[in-house]
């Protein structure tokens, strides 16, 4: 897909424009917060679970080549076959191989961001497979050749109206006058649709949520159960994960489990969570005849041992964006690639490069709720930190902001001139701006009050109302 | 160098200098063998029959529906009448699981019995669940002849016959079991643990029940 993260700022401009993304952002703030809040609650053991899920991680990452090689036997002794890919490229072509074998023409998919990171879709068309989506959300943005606007509600940027639109325009064979206007109606007819195209599927695409070296076994969670369709129906699964969904054993994987759908939608449990092992037994009257993993690094192992390694604990729940207000402004798109949100601002530049995305960790209050919602405990706000100092570093951000900020550093260094520049600054401008409280303009200020009015200083420096206050607490004492 | 090298050396440059390998490759070991259970919510960790009543009042808190019978001999007449409340064709899709089997089917003259996997066509698929957890009203269901997979998701009904004695406190028991009866390290092809009827939220997130898989879950709990 084409990266629009270099024009983060006018994504964003056009975003807060658009009145109808607008309106669809409001189903996030509203529904997933709550829904969490609530689920949560009703769990006493919450926040141990989520001491637990990132202590088994840590280790998990700590061990990764051994539990890599584990996972792997495993999965050879149950009769499955394991593929590794270093690049996008290379999974792009394990997979043609695998649907080629198969001489399959149309492949069903059930939700997968991997995925969409390495653009499966456009390649198999290109190379005449049909890939079909079939969870409701990818298959609606599929027909709208969009992407995903959030990592597990991919259509949240779209109102039931254009739905609606987008469904006449392609199911054509049905009869124009049924009634569309209900979510009900529009999920009915999907239904309907999506049973011809599991059937005809001769290969079907999932991802993974986790790997489990102890038995080789894939497990993934949906609510629809149009992943479970997708791997049973046709006569090959492949499962295309990235290296770092690896957890030990199946009691680890439930520890993660009890806080991953909490923190994501607000349920104790996913409706479904499948735990799949190799291809179809004898005598087993269903299930795939092969089994394939494809493994992907696509650039995991260089953020291994670098102050990045903890966000490969992320189990893409989604609370960090269900829970920040530049996402809730903006939505997924403006961010311009696969990961929107916190973790897409950490994860995006490890991805495709701080040079491209130079923005995204700068497109954050560090207001410090995705880090307090993150159930893997992941410290978002300190990553998004470290590509702000490598931004700086390498000098990839404009020269105004690093004047600005070297200029303030110089102050800042000298504790004595601060102090006298801003005992200065302060009453001036407290004196300038007292008629009205505030200034709809300030020389050097233009890109705050260009939206916003400064609030006029009033009385005394910060430092020295500090010293006050210190002064009467000993006096006191 | 094949992908598959290239990936272990990037992964093993990348971890700190382990000064002892031997020693983290017991570590790693012991955790495999030893699979050891973290946090265990104590919402399970109940007596025989309040879990059994946690486990209904969880399903029903997820949409399914539950009903108790006192033994399997009571399990076709409450199917058939599932059927008729709801205008439902007087069919039912089941594999070969002896315990569904073993119930008095031919007391049901005018149900018909499908045997073995669901092709799609069927309005209402009946499976016995290996076991149940009782923490999150989950069903836990192995694939095979005897419950094949296909019923849990192609049907538009799904009639679930669980054993109340397999209703379990947590997904720790159940997966103590699984280990029990296939074997460390093995696991049957698919297990599918399932929580109430598909649903989905992608349109405008209004959570409406019936996206792929069943419309209706109806959970049979046998026993007390």
């Amino acid at each position: 897909m084409e990266i629009t993260s270099p024009t983060f700022k006018q994504n964003s401009g056009a975003a807060l424009a658009d009145a109808q993304l607008q309106k669809a952002l409001g189903n996030v703030r509203g529904g997933f917060i709550d829904k969490r809040r609530k689920a949560i609650d009703a769990l006493p053991e919450f926040d141990r679970l989520r001491d637990n899920a990132r202590d088994i991680k840590n280790h998990t990452l700590d061990n990764l080549d051994l539990y890599l090689q584990a996972y792997e036997a495993k999965v050879v002794e149950a009769g499955g076959q394991v593929h590794w890919a270093e690049t996008a490229e290379q999974a792009r072509s394990i997979m043609l191989d695998i649907c080629r074998a198969a001489n399959a023409r149309t492949v069903t998919k059930g939700k997968s961001m991997i995925t969409e990171e390495i653009d499966l879709n456009d390649f198999l068309e290109r190379n005449g497979i049909r890939p079909v989506e079939t969870d409701l959300g990818e298959y609606i943005i599929q027909l709208r050749h969009e992407h995903p606007s959030h990592i597990i509600a991919p259509a949240v940027h779209l109102n039931k109206e254009q739905v609606e639109a987008d469904f006449r325009r392609a199911h054509t064979h049905l009869p124009a006058s049924r009634d569309l206007t209900e979510p009900e109606s529009l999920l009915d007819e999907a239904r309907g649709v999506m049973r011809e195209e599991y059937f005809a599927a001769d290969v079907g695409i999932t991802g993974a949520n986790f790997l489990v070296a102890e038995t080789g076994t894939s497990i993934i969670v949906t609510n629809e159960g149009n992943g479970d369709l997708t791997q049973i129906l046709p006569r090959v699964h492949v499962v295309l994960a990235s290296i770092e969904k690896i957890v030990p054993t199946l009691e680890d994987a439930a520890q993660i489990l009890r806080v991953l759908a909490r923190s994501a939608t607000g349920q104790d449990m996913s409706v479904y969570t499948t735990l799949s092992t190799g291809p179809r037994r004898s005598g087993d009257p269903d299930g795939p005849e092969q089994y394939h993993v494809i493994l992907l690094d696509n650039g995991r192992s260089a953020m291994l041992g670098t102050e990045f390694q903890e966000m490969l604990r992320c189990i893409r729940c989604g609370a960090c964006m269900n829970h920040c207000p530049v996402y809730h402004a903006v939505g997924g798109h403006a961010y311009g690639w696969v990961y929107p949100g916190p973790m897409g601002a950490v994860l995006t530049p490890s991805l495709i490069g701080v040079d491209k995305s130079g923005h995204l960790p700068n497109a954050s209050t560090f207001c410090g709720r995705c880090e307090s919602v993150c159930p893997m405990r992941i410290p978002l706000p300190k990553m998004m930190r470290h590509w702000r100092e490598r931004e700086f570093e390498r000098g990839l951000n404009p020269a105004t902001q690093r004047y600005g900020l070297k200029l303030w550093a110089w102050f800042a260094r000298r504790p004595v001139l601060y102090r006298l520049a801003t005992s200065i600054a302060m009453p001036m401008l407290g004196l300038l701006g007292r008629g009205k409280g505030r200034f709809g303009y300030l020389p050097l200020a233009g890109g705050w009050t260009k939206y916003r009015e400064m609030p006029a200083p009033q009385g005394r420096t910060f430092m020295q109302q500090m010293r006050g206050r210190k002064a009467v607490a000993k006096g006191l004492a | 160098m094949s992908a598959r090298d290239t990936i272990f050396n990037k992964v093993r440059g990348a971890l700190k200098p382990q000064a002892d390998q031997a020693a983290r490759a017991a570590l790693v070991a012991e955790r495999l063998t030893n699979a050891p259970k973290g946090v265990i919510p104590a919402r399970g960790q109940l007596l025989d029959g309040e879990r059994v009543t946690l486990f209904c009042t969880m399903a029903e808190r997820l949409s399914a529906s539950v009903e108790r019978v006192a033994n399997y001999d009571a399990v076709p007449a409450v199917a058939a009448a599932y059927l008729r409340e709801r205008n439902l064709p007087a069919s039912l899709r089941m594999g070969s699981d002896s315990r569904l089997a073993a119930m008095p089917w031919d007391q049901q003259r005018a149900l018909q019995i499908r045997k073995g996997a669901s092709d799609g066509s069927d309005e209402v698929g009946l499976s016995h669940a290996s076991a149940a957890i009782a923490e999150t009203g989950t069903l836990v269901m192995v694939s095979g002849t005897d419950n094949p997979t296909t019923i849990n998701f192609l049907p538009e009904h799904h009639i679930v016959v669980v054993d109340a004695a397999d209703i379990d406190g947590d997904l720790e028991a159940v997966l103590t079991k699984i280990r029990t009866r296939y074997g460390k390290g093995k696991m049957p092809r698919t297990l599918n643990l399932i929580s109430g009827p598909s649903r989905s939220g992608d349109v405008e997130q209004k959570i409406i029940l019936g996206a792929h898989g069943p419309r209706a879950l109806h959970i049979i709990v046998v026993g007390a």
